[in-house]
């Protein structure tokens, strides 16, 4: 089983608390990965938040051919950032040659564009880019975005976490959104891309469950956006939701929950909103999502939330200091990084609800 | 001339030959009085015994006239195998037995001259079924825990009516951040995923139609199950038309337009809009050959309802007028659409035909939204009449031809705009649950029966052959006739409760079937759940094949 984690701050955060959230938790889940993405970045990045930055993990040839891409179609490179790695022997970690973290700047004829013009161009590189280093496995991009940074590894995450010298706090290298989890993905093949969190277009969602409508949400999936492509894990399918619900048909976060968890008919009958719900739920059907999971999600925003299944069948906590947020599949990973805090105001979110952390850190609890 | 008449109808020559003892024979009657195609009959044999009354022997011979039953010889009054002889006997003495010499099919059309008709339905390869081939082979375990058939809630209801994409719905995003609507959308009714297929007033004797109706009225208001019956072609009693009931029926239309007049004039005093309007346009069981109701059938009552005088009463195979699917389907939606104030959902149903696919991509892709159901019928549906080369040799299987139609609509992400329903054979072995199941995973939204509901009601048919007189209006339990001593056979109350009965043990076994996939809504599409243990079956329908 997988356990997922998310820390949001109003401070700039070192992924090293990342690690040491998920640590505890070790014992619920396999020690087959560590991926991360870290939104609203500080460090080297927080210069550069409002231009693209390519995290990417190749081969020399990977490297190679993405500049290439990216210059022919007019990007123009400001900063890069590889991380020093400490290849120790006998670390459990299957490590791609290179580690890029590249921040672009727009082509010129795009430095006027509306911002929908400027999404759809940072898309469809970044498809163009996994398709090209998909032949003979030349590397992964994992995203391309402004003010997103993200890591994905196959091994122990605490033999990653020394690899990449993350176990050592620094501020060069934080974030004040970080989301992470710990294992590969068991369901399919082990693939880098199949281990959440997922990102696209500015979200970023991880799961901790199973979900048993996967073949009917990837067969819709497929039609709805040309972004919606992969379906290694069937926790994908949650990201590609979120993403159609509010950034494709621009609907408030909240109804989110009424299509992969929709209320029962019964209910939706008492309800003063029945005419929208109903509609919702004969209409995005094949969205719903079944079996036992909890999501978190970040929004392009930086609102972080969390949301499970209609049945609750899989644990999920929300922990708070003054200054920081925690989210967790168990308390123990909350307590190693906000030992001090007020463990009674801890939140154990119900079925139909959506826990939803803003900038400010205000906490909200909306019922479905 | 001949030396014998070999050309003479013996018990050899029928289907069913009739087993009879005359030692255990109390001559009651009781048989003959129930045997309502006069099948057997009473008889005097002259009998020869041979005796001795002396002290030596000294053989003597009586003649004496014994009464017995006898099989009539006649390809009219044939036996069907239906046993309610054997029902009535208080001893035992008589029943059917079926005769693998029989030469029916050639001698019936010889001396008759014309193709033979009957009900009940497909009796070729009736022993083997796509659906026994498969079985719900992906088990929620460990990572994904099985729910609870008895504890947990699932939300088991299926849509009747056309669906908006998502894109498409008119909605706008008010002041408070909640979604507000702005147009109109078709509307749609969630029902439960079995409905009643259709059976008219005619085909069936009124106890039957009643019996279902108010099963279906007993399941919505005492069981909370939202079961839906459709009328079939024949009209409704005015007296359900006006009342609030009206809602649990979906009226049908076909192309004989029976019983509409009716339907249009107490429009004006509906209470309740109808559940639906279903047009047909093909029946499954013989497509191509229209609705056939024999003018035996034809009682009093019928012709009222149906306002027709009593004659043969056929159904085209066409709908006058239907040239292009487009145009002619979009007219009659049209006016129904308008008939109800776009209310009321309209479906269409057609038999399953290998073109059946082009068929449901010109609804699906029709931009005006009109089509609210395709319901999909499949070869081993049933009818109360028909000729036997229809039902035997024309006709689609449902199973592949749902699938097909479900990932055509998959193929161009338009799942779920137009619901789907199955039917043709369904629950045939009595385990509807299963069936509906297993259909609802390969693509169905829902399923609809007819054949199996006469089962509860007490038929005796078959796919075998047995029975199958649906047509003759001799009926022998009442279900499918208009004779009024035949008819008087059928307890409606004791039917009604079957049905209810049967939907309730139906509706714990859905659950029995969701719960160890983990699924507490219908799994529509989720054809992983399921695995065929047939390479050819699963590489069909696009599922695991397994050893």
């Amino acid at each position: 089983m997988c356990r997922i984690g998310a820390i949001k701050s109003l401070n700039y955060v070192h992924p090293s608390k990342a690690l040491l959230l998920m640590q505890s938790q070790q014992k619920g889940h396999d020690n087959s990965g560590f991926a991360m993405v870290m939104h609203d970045l500080g460090g080297i990045f927080e210069a550069y938040k409002h231009l693209p930055t390519l995290s990417l993990a190749c081969t020399d040839e990977g490297v190679k051919i993405a500049e290439d891409m990216l210059h022919a179609a007019g990007f123009q490179r400001v900063m890069q950032w590889v991380p020093e790695t400490n290849p120790l022997p006998g670390l459990d970690i299957n490590a791609m040659p290179n580690y890029v973290f590249q921040t672009y700047d727009y082509p010129k004829h795009y430095k006027r564009e509306e911002p929908k013009a400027k999404e759809d161009l940072l898309l469809d590189m970044r498809l163009k880019l996994r398709r090209a280093l998909e032949q003979d496995d030349q590397g992964f991009v994992y995203s391309f975005w402004p003010d997103v940074v993200t890591l994905k590894e196959i091994g122990d995450p605490r033999d990653i976490g020394t690899y990449f010298k993350l176990w050592e706090p620094d501020d060069k290298f934080t974030a004040k959104v970080i989301t992470a989890q710990c294992r590969q993905n068991t369901n399919y093949d082990i693939v880098r891309y199949a281990a959440h969190p997922f990102f696209m277009q500015g979200y970023t969602v991880l799961a901790n469950g199973e979900n048993t409508f996967y073949l009917k949400n990837v067969e819709q999936q497929r039609k709805l956006h040309r972004g919606y492509i992969g379906f290694e894990s069937d926790s994908q399918c949650f990201l590609y939701s979120l993403h159609y619900v509010h950034h494709e048909l621009k609907w408030p976060l909240s109804y989110f929950k009424h299509v992969i968890t929709p209320l029962p008919f019964e209910q939706i009958e008492k309800r003063e909103d029945k005419e929208q719900l109903l509609a919702i739920r004969q209409s995005l059907a094949h969205l719903e999502i079944n079996g036992p999971n909890t999501i978190i999600g970040v929004l392009p925003d930086n609102t972080l939330f969390t949301t499970c299944d209609a049945k609750k069948l899989r644990p999920v906590v929300v922990g708070r200091s003054a200054d920081t947020v925690a989210i967790a599949s168990e308390v123990c990973g909350i307590n190693e990084i906000l030992p001090d805090r007020d463990w009674e105001a801890d939140i154990y979110p119900n079925e139909r609800e959506t826990v939803v952390i803003d900038n400010n850190l205000e906490v909200q609890r909306w019922k479905q | 001339m001949e030396t014998m008449r070999v050309q003479d109808v013996t018990p050899n020559d029928l289907p069913w030959k009739i087993r009879y003892d005359a030692s255990r024979c109390t001559l009651c009657g009781s048989c003959v009085a129930a045997c309502s195609f006069r099948a057997i009959e009473a008889k005097v044999e002259r009998r020869r015994m041979v005796f001795s009354e002396g002290d030596f022997p000294e053989p003597k011979q009586r003649f004496s006239a014994v009464p017995v039953i006898h099989q009539a010889h006649s390809i009219k009054n044939y036996c069907r195998g239906c046993g309610i002889c054997e029902k009535v006997c208080p001893n035992d003495a008589i029943g059917p037995v079926r005769n693998i010499d029989t030469r029916h099919p050639v001698l019936t059309r010889c001396l008759g001259g014309d193709s033979i008709k009957r009900g009940g339905r497909k009796n070729l390869e009736a022993g083997s079924r796509t659906l026994d081939k498969l079985r719900v082979g992906r088990i929620s375990q460990m990572t994904d825990p099985s729910l609870d058939a008895q504890r947990h809630s699932f939300d088991m209801l299926a849509p009747f009516g056309r669906i908006m994409p998502p894109g498409k719905l008119p909605f706008a995003v008010g002041d408070d951040g909640k979604l507000v609507t702005v147009g109109q959308a078709p509307p749609v009714r969630w029902i439960y995923p079995i409905v009643i297929g259709d059976m008219s007033i005619g085909a069936l004797s009124w106890r039957m139609w009643e019996a279902v109706a108010m099963a279906v009225a007993y399941l919505n208001e005492e069981c909370g199950l939202p079961v839906r019956m459709c009328s079939g072609e024949g009209g409704v009693p005015v007296r359900l038309l006006k009342s609030r009931y009206l809602k649990y029926m979906i009226l049908q239309i076909a192309s004989g337009h029976f019983g509409w007049n009716r339907i249009a004039k107490t429009m004006p005093h509906m209470v309740e809009d109808p559940a639906g309007i279903l047009i047909k346009i093909g029946q499954g069981a013989k497509p191509g050959d229209g609705g056939l109701l024999m003018a035996q059938k034809v009682a009093e009552h019928i012709q009222a309802i149906r306002g027709v005088p009593k004659a043969d009463l056929l159904s085209p195979p066409n709908h006058q007028g239907l040239y292009s699917i487009e145009e002619s389907v979009q007219k009659m939606f049209l006016s129904f659409n308008a008939a109800f104030k776009f209310r009321v959902p309209v479906a269409i149903k057609v038999a399953a035909s290998a073109t059946s696919v082009s068929v449901f991509n010109n609804l699906v892709r029709d931009p005006y939204n009109i089509v609210g159901g395709f319901f999909l019928d499949g070869i081993d549906g049933g009818t109360g009449a028909a000729h036997e080369v229809s039902l035997d040799h024309t006709g689609h299987p449902i199973v592949s031809k749902l699938r097909d139609c479900y990932l055509a609509a998959t193929t161009q992400g338009r799942q779920g705009q137009i619901p789907l329903w199955a039917a043709g054979g369904l629950g045939k072995t009595g385990d509807l649950a299963a069936d509906a199941f297993k259909m609802m995973c390969l693509g169905a939204n829902g399923v609809f029966t007819g054949k199996l509901i006469l089962q509860m009601a007490g038929c005796v048919g078959n796919d075998n052959g047995r029975c199958n007189a649906c047509n003759t209006g001799l009926c022998p339990v009442g279900i499918t006739t208009q004779e009024p001593q035949l008819v008087h056979r059928l307890d409606p109350e004791k039917v009604a409760q079957n049905i209810v009965n049967y939907f309730l043990a139906m509706d714990t076994e859905l659950k029995k079937l969701m719960a160890p996939i983990g699924n507490s809504s219908l799994p529509i599409g989720r054809a992983d759940a399921l695995v065929s243990t047939d390479r050819a079956v699963a590489d069909r329908l696009q599922i695991q094949y397994v050893c």
